[in-house]
């Protein structure tokens, strides 16, 4: 059984969605920590959940980067363990400089809730036929100096790319993960495509579903 | 001890917005002159806003019959109804409309802070929102910068604080060019046994003070929503009160928290006229008094007159009653929340409100003064004129158009131009760039999103759904109030039930113009008296609403509006329809089609001109449709179904194709196989494409079903009628015409996007 955490910070909102859907679908040992908690590398991975922590304030996921949580959350890497950071668990990455870059607002300048069509790349380039997930942010316009992008490009680092860019991310990144490859940020909802939904497409679940297990493969 | 306030004066209570009748009416209950401090508490809670004088004598008789009735309305801060032996759904929808008149982005996200602090605070954790906006047309600047922020301010609001939002309807009338529309609504799911009350207590128990601080905002909110919008309300933009969604989030769990660890005796959000409400309430349904000490409020601006704690409009906080050995715990889950919570006053056996700072005390008056003495009034009303609004008629832009003549010489470049123009008409076009704003899937409860018949969401309870619409025709209701509300019910219960569900309840916002004008209070009037009678009719209780009057410039009142929530129940979610057609089937009409011309919004975007003459409405015969499709979709005998509403048959069918092609069917086309039957039957094609209709549905099934449920139809005596049948294309063919769909969604999809940029 594997032994997930989900680090829980004021204004999270996906914390529950992700923690039950990985009790539900996936049957894992889950465990919230909250930021004021400190803890040590016990758990096989760990997840940022999506929300707003700290009501986004100062830039999102700012505030969250410097909490106890986050401090062993860095211990944690260092020892090698697995890091998924969603949409807002993304931000908090990047603000960690877990990730390299930034995310900025969207181009539009306006939340955007749908779903889009997704690239997979790397570990992630046997992806399934149609492979998309929802989205649902206002600050997913993913942004890097030139250098860092050669970089990520170089060593392969980026995971998952649109197909067709919503929000003006350079290079259409849409989650990359780290040198080492075992920190992993992502702008889509993987959580919200496991639960059938009667409006989009049939084979969504299959997609939640695969985005898990191969995470869950390279542990 | 007599309070050491100064005294309220006569031309005190005029500058606060009460009427000198009221004022001798306080000095009477009173037996002496008011205090300033209690006389402002009386213009608050005496108020429109809180009091409903012009309206609470005839909102008694509202229809509200119901074995899942689980509060009387206006007994709690929301309908209460069960939906199963453990659960119950709790929902309200409210207006924040003078606010987003003068800060659109605040006002709409403090709007939203308002309903779900009404639903949490039953221990009901909210499920999905909605919303109904009603804006002047978008070709004006002004109006697009109040669509864009009011949206926005919603999305930012309930994104963070984390509650799926199902879109709702929008609607775009130049009456509302001053005084836009904004009505939202939550529905929240809460265990029955740990349902929280607004309307418990006792004496010697602990008044405490929960969430944010208090500054300032939001004074004379209440009385400010109880005037007319003009320019001076501009001056008044410190009556509009400032959201903190985070702050809602961090509020929200610890109030569920407290409340589903039965912490707390009675609770109340402090919402309009803020702690003077909250409190009057609590003591005057509870029967007993409260003294209160304001200086332990914690506050964030200084010096504060003591009116100005009670009347503050603050947001994101709460009143709770406690016993006092809980006290600590709740501190201690409040803290855990980075939130503060105080005891402030404690409750008395003495029925009386005593409000103390520092010592020194400012009034000292009976609850019920201020609640169940409220005056009520019957206002006068008289049958008026339509011409109200025929300075707001659109420009039209039909004209000389029509389908017949289009139909008669098929010419694809004449076709092609008359439903480009229908499907950018801001009200035709799709609301998708609205909506793809809101979160809809956050809690992972979503089955049906917006743009739907209905959303559809798991309540977390085996296979338990909900589906949730809000819905307003105030086009109706400006041509005849009563019909035109029943119809507005009537298209609501259709929403439900084309989404498989069956209707539980009903919940309003009844947006008029000044009450002291006749001319509206007949609209308001007449609207009430529809909306019951439809209630009554189609067996769904009304559980409670709000009241909006004063929706009115300078130039005029807007179109009279009244927004009815419904929330349905589905017992097996996997029974949800949706409003997608598919490939390999068949379409047909289900029900009692009957459209007519005169009365439908493309008439009057053609014409300009509100007539009399709405479609006929039996709800005798709408019962009998939804009841049909719904056996019908038991049976699983269909794949789909829409409702018809505005922009009749062409709309409903090209909404129905569009939604399918969404679906990854990219090449779904449809082709007519009975247009000259229906020709023959409905006489002509406006008629029968445009003109509006009750009672009906479009239905998708596959075409060894179709015998079956012909057959069943007859039984049941509803009228069915085959359309023609969807094919792998891209085209929708009708007659000799033959139009590319791809063209005609991506101009159905798009065209709103422009004035939200």
């Amino acid at each position: 059984m594997i032994k997930a955490a989900v680090l829980v910070f004021p204004g999270s909102n996906c914390d529950r969605d992700l923690g039950e859907s990985l009790v539900r679908f996936f049957s894992c040992q889950v465990q919230y920590i909250w930021h004021k908690e400190s803890f040590f590398a016990e758990h096989d991975i760990y997840f940022l959940p999506g929300g707003f922590s700290y009501g986004d304030y100062l830039r999102s996921g700012a505030l969250a980067a410097h909490t106890r949580s986050m401090s062993s959350l860095r211990e944690a890497v260092a020892k090698g363990r697995m890091v998924v950071g969603i949409c807002n668990g993304f931000q908090i990455l990047t603000e960690s400089k877990l990730l390299p870059g930034a995310l900025l607002r969207n181009k539009s300048l306006k939340h955007i809730c749908k779903d889009v069509p997704l690239k997979g790349e790397n570990e992630f380039q046997d992806a399934p036929n149609g492979f998309s997930l929802p989205i649902s942010h206002s600050e997913g316009n993913y942004i890097a100096p030139y250098e860092i992008l050669q970089e990520i490009e170089e060593n392969r680092q980026v995971l998952f790319r649109y197909r067709e860019n919503p929000n003006g991310s350079l290079h259409d990144i849409a989650g990359l993960c780290d040198k080492s490859r075992r920190v992993i940020g992502l702008m889509p909802h993987p959580e919200r495509a496991l639960f059938p939904t009667k409006d989009k497409r049939e084979d969504m679940p299959l997609f939640g579903r695969y985005f898990f297990e191969k995470i869950f493969s390279l542990l | 001890m007599f309070p050491s306030d100064r005294a309220g004066t006569k031309e005190d209570a005029l500058n606060l917005g009460l009427l000198e009748k009221e004022y001798e009416k306080i000095c009477m209950l009173l037996g002496r002159t008011p205090t300033f401090t209690e006389l402002a508490m009386f213009s608050g809670m005496w108020s429109e806003h809180c009091s409903y004088k012009n309206s609470k004598l005839l909102l008694r008789n509202l229809y509200c019959e119901s074995p899942r009735l689980l509060a009387r309305p206006g007994e709690e801060n929301a309908g209460v109804l069960k939906i199963s032996d453990n659960l119950a759904v709790v929902f309200k929808i409210e207006s924040h409309n003078h606010p987003s008149a003068i800060e659109p982005y605040q006002g709409a996200a403090t709007g939203v802070g308002g309903i779900m602090r009404d639903v949490f605070t039953m221990g009901a954790r909210p499920l999905v929102s909605l919303n109904s906006l009603r804006f002047g047309y978008p070709t004006d600047k002004r109006n697009r910068y109040l669509l864009k922020n009011v949206v926005r301010g919603i999305a930012d609001y309930g994104n963070s604080l984390g509650i799926a939002c199902a879109g709702g309807e929008v609607f775009f009338h130049d009456s509302y060019s001053k005084n836009p529309l904004v009505n939202a609504m939550t529905v929240g799911i809460a265990p029955i046994d740990k349902l929280a009350s607004a309307r418990r207590g006792q004496a010697g128990q602990y008044v405490m003070y929960a969430g944010a601080r208090t500054g300032r905002d939001g004074i004379h909110g209440a009385s400010f929503a109880s005037k007319e919008i003009s320019e001076d309300s501009f001056e008044e933009r410190s009556a509009v009160q400032v959201g903190d969604p985070f702050l809602e989030k961090l509020l929200m769990e610890a109030t569920l928290e407290c409340l589903h660890k039965g912490l707390v005796v009675a609770i109340q959000d402090m919402g309009a006229a803020g702690l003077v409400s909250s409190t009057s309430e609590m003591a005057s349904s509870g029967g007993f008094g409260m003294i209160l000490d304001l200086e332990k409020i914690p506050t964030r601006e200084k010096d504060m007159e003591p009116y100005e704690y009670l009347l503050s409009e603050s947001q994101e906080r709460m009143l709770l009653l406690v016993e006092r050995e809980k006290v600590q715990e709740i501190h201690n889950i409040f803290a855990k929340w980075e939130l503060e919570a105080q005891v402030i006053g404690v409750t008395t056996a003495a029925k009386e409100l005593v409000i103390r700072y520092q010592g020194k005390e400012y009034a000292r008056l009976s609850p019920d003064f201020l609640v169940k003495e409220a005056p009520l009034y019957e206002r006068e009303f008289s049958p008026t004129r339509r011409d109200l609004w025929q300075s707001k008629a659109p420009r039209p832009i039909f004209e000389g158009e029509d389908l017949e003549t289009i139909m008669e010489i098929p010419l694809l470049s004449k076709a092609l131009e008359f439903f480009s123009k229908l499907l950018s008409e801001p009200n035709f076009a799709s609301k998708a760039p609205i909506y793809e704003q809101y979160d809809c899937e956050v809690g992972l409860g979503r089955i049906i999103g917006p743009g739907e018949n209905a959303g559809v969401y798991r309540v977390g309870e085996g296979s338990l759904a909900l589906a949730v619409t809000v819905d307003g025709n105030s086009l109706y209701v400006a041509q005849d109030p009563f019909e035109g509300t029943r119809h507005t019910v009537a298209e609501a219960y259709r929403n439900i039930s084309a989404a498989g569900a069956y209707a539980l309840g009903i919940t309003n916002c009844l947006n008029f113009g000044n009450p002291y004008k006749p001319d509206n209070y007949y609209y308001f009037r007449q609207a009430v008296l529809g909306m019951s009678q439809a209630a009554k009719e189609l067996n769904v209780p009304i559980t409670g609403g709000n009241v909006s009057f004063y929706n009115e410039s300078e130039e005029g009142p807007v179109l009279p509006t009244p927004t009815i929530g419904m929330v349905g129940l589905l017992e097996d979610e996997k029974e949800a329809l949706t409003s997608h057609a598919f490939l390999d089937c068949e379409i047909a009409l289900l029900g009692f089609f009957n459209p007519r011309l005169e009365g439908s919004l493309f008439h009057y975007l053609k014409t300009g001109i509100l007539s009399d003459r709405l479609p006929p409405l039996s709800l005798k015969e709408e019962k009998k449709t939804a009841g049909l499709l719904l056996q019908l979709n038991k049976k699983k005998l269909l794949r789909s179904a829409i409702d018809l509403s505005s922009g009749g048959l062409i709309l409903g069918l090209l909404r129905f194709l569009f939604a399918g092609r969404r679906l990854g069917q990219k090449h779904l086309g449809f082709a007519f196989k009975s247009l000259s039957l229906l020709r023959e039957e409905f006489r002509n094609y406006d008629t029968l494409f445009l003109g509006e209709t009750a009672s009906t549905y479009l239905v998708c099934y596959e075409r060894e079903h179709r015998d079956k449920i012909a057959e069943l139809a007859q039984r049941e005596q509803v009228p069915f009628r085959y359309l023609g049948e969807t094919e792998a294309s891209d085209s929708f063919s009708f007659g000799k015409l033959h139009i590319s769909l791809r063209l005609l969604q991506e101009i159905y999809e798009e065209s709103l996007r422009v004035y939200l940029r």
